[in-house]
């Protein structure tokens, strides 16, 4: 199953924050590349959306919508740094 | 992925009783998948468990086949609503896994190749309840299905079920795995309909 771009996850995050997420640019934690969130590989599995560092495929973020509530992880992405 | 009506309440025809609550039968296995489908040849595929003292166990390919292979016929419940009924397999029961291997973990994380982890109650893999897999319905398991092996916990739902396995670490808590650290259920029930925290 292949992946699309951190642009298909765009009106997901638009419910959690009041700005363009996928304009943010992230420094993976892993690697410390950095990047656009929009340019992120996106993966739709059963369970929820993992979004994938484009340079080194480990996970940036984990977002799963239960019926009462949104998860987001974080935790592969050190910083978000977003135009004003 | 084929179509799937929530809360399907089979009100023209009998419910399949092997069905547990809001799940509906599928014929096809539908595959969706968290990342790059890792491709593990069985030459380099090995099995490591892990005590919560660290002590490790290591099988390659040809060993852990050798501990005694099994054929299945269970269902599985995706906790995406998906059942599919009546599926065979092949695997060694963790039984002859962890047979000789002294441990007082209440609870197992399972390890794959890409990363993924997931956490199951130890006393839930042992007795006849789970499998590492190799085959599923007569054939070797596809990479997209988990292949060279998976976990097979089928009394919980799929996503338990690692796929590419490749170790057991046991623990003395409860640590979440990768899927219930983002609100899926420690445990995992179909039958209680243990889907999210
Ligand atoms: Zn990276």
């Amino acid at each position: 199953m292949g992946h699309v771009d951190g642009n298909a996850i765009a009106g997901s995050l638009a419910e959690i924050f009041p700005f363009d997420v996928t304009a943010a640019v992230g420094r993976c934690a892993h690697c410390g590349s950095t990047g656009m969130i929009g340019d992120a590989m996106v993966y739709f599995a059963a369970t929820g959306t993992i979004v994938r560092c484009a340079n080194c495929d480990e996970v940036l973020a984990v977002l799963v919508e239960t019926p009462s509530r949104i998860w987001l992880s974080l935790s592969g992405v050190r910083g978000l740094t977003l135009p004003t | 992925m084929s179509f799937i009506t929530r809360g399907f309440s089979g009100r023209s025809r009998e419910r399949d009783p092997r069905l547990p609550p809001g799940q509906t039968k599928v014929d096809d296995w539908p595959v969706l998948s968290a990342g790059p489908t890792p491709k593990v040849d069985p030459e380099v595929w090995s099995f490591t468990v892990t005590t919560e003292t660290g002590a490790q166990t290591h099988w390659s390919w040809d060993e852990l086949r050798a501990l005694g292979l099994e054929d299945i016929e269970t269902d599985i419940h995706c906790v995406t609503h998906w059942s599919k009924l009546a599926m065979t397999w092949r695997g060694v029961p963790l039984d002859k896994i962890l047979a000789g291997i002294p441990t007082h973990a209440g609870y197992a994380m399972a390890h794959s190749y890409g990363g993924y982890t997931t956490n199951v109650p130890l006393p839930e893999l042992l007795n006849g309840q789970s499998w590492v897999a190799f085959e599923a319905d007569g054939t070797p398991l596809e990479p997209e299905h988990g292949g060279p092996a998976r976990l097979l916990v089928p009394h919980l739902y799929f996503w338990k079920s690692a796929k590419w396995v490749n170790g057991l670490t046991l623990m003395d808590s409860n640590d979440p795995g990768f899927w219930e650290q983002s609100g899926y259920s420690l445990h995992g029930d179909p039958w209680k309909e243990e889907r999210y925290w």
